[in-house]
């Protein structure tokens, strides 16, 4: 499959990317290289094969992982007393918020 | 600046024999450290922060503790030297990238955290390829990290700093994170042994995100006992991972000093076909059979997905990279360049923080994911992911190790694969097997080529078989492999 220069600027403004117009053929050609050898995955017959959405360790042939609960801590308050911190590295912050140009128009 | 290669001359032991001894301080070792940093990193360009104000006052404590009598941690008055994409708490931390040039973390990554505690000096943050995505070091916003071992070629990425800083002796040990092969593979091109922990074993706490399933944080050092010493440190279940495994760390001083005759070490054919290079082979089939003389037994093995790795690794690591970089939008930390809507200033500081090779996978992680394209390419790499790992499961059904090359090739020149990022890619072709298993794996040097470059050799374990890897990278280094 070809990579358009459309899929380019689609992709980009998904991804909040703003590009020149010069990078834009440059990501063209280099995602459409990539994108051709990922292809290779299209070999495989996986219609049988579930997803790895996890990454205990996995069995040789089972479909998936061995089924076991995850670790969960005690469900107490600790203090976190961290938003002076946070707010220190704010590029733009007035607490106890951060500022942003205007989302509404009145 | 003056050039002329230095060396690695201290150990951890050594430095606590020193330590104790009185022949020199923690101060004066620090000192002596930043001095040698002074004289070899404008040409090496490993560091992109110090921290002199926190290594001393570490130093000192470390000092009053040798002059109370009291007890010493494992690491105490250790140099050591952190990639850039650790937090660190009040010392610069930017991930090699200019949307982070001036962020100062509020908070220490818990492995840093760990290796203070156990009395490491830390002496500064090193130089990596931006948010950890290369494997060169030379998509560093902050230029490139040159191999002490050959200046005119890269490290390695993208833990190179970190790769170099140890080669050259301008830290006795650092921390390195590997998504794709970002510890192994700098290790084998500076010659130095370099760990990838299990998934799980080392808290994720504090690092910044590139692929949250294979992200894992583990040492370079010049020596077998000085990497399953840092592990000791910074492996063992953290409550701020959730990630982070409940598994008891083992005593991997101990475990490595085991005999290794009568294990069962894998090869894979797979490994060891085209385009790899010819010195690179001989010299791991040479390592392995140094590895057999010691005792062990090869044993031929199949792992018929190898070949699909570097297509599923580029697929489902630039998909959690678009996830996690959607952060970076200027509102709450990093650079803001100004827009005229919010919108127009999440497009500009994206565009002008991050650099082409971060653009270029956040652009491909977002088309795998995106409607209509997720099935054929980010569902269909996640089943070829489990396809991948079952390799790994069944060898390992048959034998305790899995032996290959690191990576194809020893390090290449600066400049040589920046215009193909395909080509780069291939680079991690041996490692990216493993991060996609979530295994733990070493590459420990196995000799060099005749132009002097170092190869490396890869171990992998399975899950949690730490001990296993160093008790084999032990016996091998004792069996003087790393220079065969």
């Amino acid at each position: 499959m070809k990579i358009s220069r459309e899929d380019v600027l689609r992709v980009a403004q998904l991804a909040h990317l703003e590009l020149a117009p010069e990078e834009v053929e440059t990501y063209r050609g280099q995602l459409d290289e990539i994108l051709a050898y990922v292809g290779k995955l299209q070999e495989l017959d996986v219609s049988s094969v579930e997803p790895m959405t996890q990454m205990r360790p996995h069995t040789a042939t089972a479909a998936s992982a061995a089924e076991s609960e995850p670790e969960l801590r005690d469900d107490v308050i600790v203090p976190c007393n961290v938003a002076e911190a946070v707010l220190a590295e704010a590029p733009d912050a007035a607490k106890p918020f951060f500022r942003v140009p205007k989302v509404i128009e009145r | 600046m003056s050039t002329g290669p230095t060396r690695p001359t201290w150990t951890i032991s050594g430095v606590r024999d020193a330590l104790l001894a009185k022949k020199t301080s923690a101060r004066e070792l620090a000192k002596d450290f930043y001095a040698q940093i002074a004289r070899r990193n404008p040409e090496l360009n490993a560091f992109l922060a110090l921290c002199p104000e926190r290594a001393y006052a570490q130093a000192d404590r470390v000092d009053s503790a040798i002059a109370k009598g009291q007890a010493l941690g494992p690491l105490a008055g250790v140099p050591v030297a952190i990639k850039d994409v650790l937090s660190t708490e009040g010392v610069r931390t930017t991930c090699g990238s200019k949307i982070l040039e001036n962020y100062t973390p509020p908070y220490d990554a818990t492995a840093v955290e760990r290796l203070e505690a156990a009395g490491a000096v830390i002496l500064g943050k090193t130089n990596c390829d931006e948010f950890a995505m290369g494997s060169s070091n030379e998509n560093s916003a902050y230029g490139a990290v040159r191999n002490p071992v050959a200046l005119d070629r890269v490290p390695g990425g993208s833990s190179g700093g970190s790769a170099a800083a140890v080669a050259a002796g301008l830290s006795v040990v650092s921390l390195g994170t590997d998504t794709g092969g970002s510890i192994r593979q700098p290790g084998a091109y500076c010659g130095i042994p370099a760990m990838m922990p299990t998934y799980g074993r080392v808290s994720r706490y504090g690092l910044i995100a590139f692929a949250s399933s294979l992200d894992r944080i583990g040492p370079f050092a010049t020596n077998i006992t000085d990497a399953a010493t840092v592990m000791a440190v910074i492996a063992g279940h953290d409550s701020n991972d959730s990630t982070s495994a409940a598994v008891a760390v083992p005593n991997y001083a101990a475990e490595m000093e085991k005999p290794i005759a009568g294990l069962r070490i894998g090869v894979p054919e797979d490994y060891f076909g085209a385009g790899l290079d010819p010195e690179v082979k001989a010299k791991v089939q040479a390592g392995i059979a140094l590895l057999e003389k010691l005792g062990c037994k090869r044993v031929p093995l199949k792992m018929p997905h190898t070949d699909y790795a570097i297509a599923t690794y580029y697929i489902v690591a630039t998909a959690e990279a678009s996830s996690n970089l959607a952060r970076y939008d200027g509102v709450r930390y990093g650079l803001r360049v100004q827009g005229n809507t919010l919108m127009d200033m999440y497009r500009k500081t994206r565009e002008r923080g991050f650099g082409p090779e971060v653009k270029r996978r956040i652009m491909l992680g977002t088309y795998a994911l995106s409607s209509g394209y997720y099935d054929a390419y980010y569902l269909r790499a996640q089943k070829v992911r489990l396809l991948i790992a079952r390799d790994f499961a069944s060898a390992f059904e048959k034998v305790d190790a899995i032996l290959t090359p690191t990576a194809p090739t020893p390090a290449f020149k600066l400049g040589e694969k920046t215009a193909d990022p395909l080509e780069m890619y291939l680079a991690d072709i041996y490692t990216v097997t493993g991060s996609l298993a979530g295994v733990p794996g070493i590459s420990v040097p196995c000799g060099m080529t005749a132009a002097g470059l170092p190869i490396g050799m890869q171990i992998f374990a399975s899950h949690f078989g730490e001990s296993r890897i160093l008790q084999l990278a032990r016996a091998f280094e004792k069996a003087g492999g790393f220079s065969i």
